[in-house]
């Protein structure tokens, strides 16, 4: 499965608990090499079981994964892949200094890469304090930390703003930015849409188990509408109905929308002026990520992401 | 393996837990082994009695005496060393954190063992070694001549000892990784050692099959193996039901068994 350039590969991927639940159904993902992606979805959609089983921590119950060319859990790829996975679960009574040295133990990787993770996250101050003793911030930069120790190709950070207040959130995000924006590829999952939005390159969208949509950030955006204000009002609907089709165009509060490529505003104008209509503002309306997100789901008969 | 056993070692070094139950251990095999009969000794109304009081402290008698509380207490703890160290790991989520590092899951597992082993055997060597100290400086109170058992005899009652200890140690671990946590193995498995074999053992005079059954149990062949090293019947927990190889090879069985049964789970099962 998968080219060079493929690090994370899944083909109908299902994961099902006895006869009733399916917790991931069918689903089919591809990570490349370099990228940033973003696995978006609801609580409960199925993000953290499908990692899991990319860690090998959970069986599959039918389809295959492969990461960085192997099985998932296959000691070679694990050593080039560094993960969160939900809360960082480390141990309560070692320093954040200790407990990554037992993770450097289990890694088989040199303590001496500790001190450069623990100054990446920020931690070095407190290297020394006990883990129990740590904010949900600093645990979940430690977590990082700990999975930075291994210099992975590879991060797989699963909901990793979770629980944090603001400030710690744009921290960590600004933080996996960075870790992304070299030749490190970031699996990221979160349901949380203007974080995926910040950091992603690519998204899948996952809903009840399924993966719903997988592209760019701008492709699931759409190419958005166009916005005219213009008088006469029905003299200019009659007009874009003419140039685009009537299905592609909306009045709303006395404001035409028109399904249009905002490349062709230019265009428009011309043509809406020609027809002696005044057109008193014209501007691109793209759709946000969350619009995108809810129309899909919607599709779907699901709308409630977080 | 042995990149995971030094993590296990790391771990157990820091944990207050593992620090407690040594303390624990040392302490009481010193409350009942050597203060209580010292006790026993300085109050004795007749001379005879003080005598066999005051000889059953000394050194000839350390390996008896340091080892009569492993069927019993120092084995409940031996158990809940064992299902803290693995169902902690559920407890906290760690063992995920573990299992997605490098090593594969049977690696994890035999580091874990192996650091166990070491735990156990250290609190061993820690009992025997307070035993002796503590039976020498008894003798050497009341002048008494030191009469140590051959170095021989010492490695067996260690060894015996280890055991003992390390098969309630993995039936602990094992208890921990069939629940996946560490509450109710650490329950049960007391309720086995202080409640159902106590059961069975009043009940194997007055029935043949928990006469038959008695035989089998863990703690009564741990038991038997403390009588075959010298210790007392009337110490509870120690008992002749069956002789020392039978009991050292039953406790072998066990230990396997246990090590198997949770190799198998964690192996299997999906870590969550």
């Amino acid at each position: 499965m998968g080219g060079k350039d493929v690090l994370v590969e899944t083909r109908d991927l299902t994961k099902r608990y006895g006869t009733r639940i399916v917790a991931v159904d069918r689903v089919s993902l591809t990570v490349r090499r370099g990228e940033v992606y973003g696995f978006l979805g609801p609580n409960g959609a199925g993000k953290t079981t499908t990692m899991r089983m990319l860690l090998g921590l959970i069986r599959p119950t039918s389809g295959a994964a492969s990461v960085l060319g192997r099985a998932p859990g296959h000691p070679e790829s694990l050593a080039r892949v560094g993960a969160l996975v939900e809360a960082p679960a480390l141990y309560p009574y070692l320093s954040g200094l200790d407990n990554l040295r037992v993770i450097a133990r289990y890694a088989g990787v040199p303590e001496g890469r500790i001190a450069a993770a623990l100054e990446k996250v920020g931690l070095t101050d407190r290297s020394r304090d006990r883990f129990a003793t740590y904010s949900l911030g600093m645990k979940q930069r430690l977590g990082i930390a700990a999975a930075l120790l291994k210099d992975p190709e590879l991060l797989i950070l699963d909901e990793p703003t979770n629980g944090l207040d603001p400030a710690g959130m744009v921290d960590i995000r600004d933080l996996i930015r960075s870790l992304g924006s070299g030749e490190r590829t970031v699996l990221l999952s979160s349901h949380m849409l203007g974080e995926v939005e910040q950091i992603c390159d690519r998204v899948g969208v996952i809903s009840r188990g399924r993966l719903i949509a997988e592209s760019t950030v701008e492709e699931l955006r759409g190419k958005g509408a166009l916005l005219v204000v213009a008088k006469p009002l029905e003299h200019a609907r009659q007009r874009a109905e003419q140039l685009l089709g009537a299905e592609r165009v909306e009045v709303h509060d006395r404001t035409l929308r028109l399904d249009a490529d905002p490349a062709t505003a230019g265009q428009i104008n011309r043509e809406l002026v020609g027809a002696g209509i005044e057109v008193a503002e014209l501007r691109p309306m793209e759709r946000t990520l969350e619009e995108a997100f809810l129309a899909m789901t919607d599709q779907k008969g699901e709308s409630n992401v977080g | 393996m042995l990149a995971s056993f030094w993590a296990e070692m790391l771990k157990l070094r820091n944990r207050p837990a593992a620090w407690v139950l040594l303390l624990v251990s040392l302490v009481l095999s010193q409350v009942f082994n050597y203060l209580v009969p010292y006790a026993g000794y300085l109050t004795a109304d007749n001379e005879r009695a003080a005598e066999r009081i005051l000889m059953s402290t000394m050194p000839e008698n350390f390996i008896p005496n340091s080892i009569g509380g492993f069927p019993l207490f120092a084995g409940a703890l031996a158990l809940t060393l064992g299902a803290v160290s693995i169902g902690s790991e559920y407890g906290w989520g760690t063992l995920k954190t573990i299992m997605f590092q490098r090593p594969r899951r049977m690696s994890v597992y035999a580091g874990e063992l192996l650091a166990l082993a070491v735990a156990v055997l250290a609190i061993v060597v820690s009992i025997f070694a307070l035993g002796a100290l503590t039976s020498s400086a008894i003798a050497a109170s009341q002048s008494e001549s030191m009469d140590w058992p051959p170095l021989t005899e010492i490695a067996r009652g260690v060894a015996s000892g280890w055991l003992i200890l390390m098969m309630w140690c993995v039936l602990g671990a094992m208890l921990a990784f069939l629940f996946r946590g560490m509450a109710l193995p650490i329950g049960l498995g007391v309720v086995w050692i202080l409640g159902v074999e106590n059961l069975v053992n009043v009940a194997a005079p007055l029935l043949d099959f928990a006469e038959a059954l008695q035989r089998g149990l863990p703690g009564v062949n741990a038991g038997s193996l403390v009588s075959a090293l010298g210790g007392g019947s009337d110490t509870p927990g120690v008992n002749s039901a069956v002789d020392g190889t039978q009991a050292a090879l039953v406790l072998v069985a066990y230990a396997v068994a246990f090590v198997l049964i949770a190799a198998f789970a964690l192996q299997r099962r999906d870590v969550t």
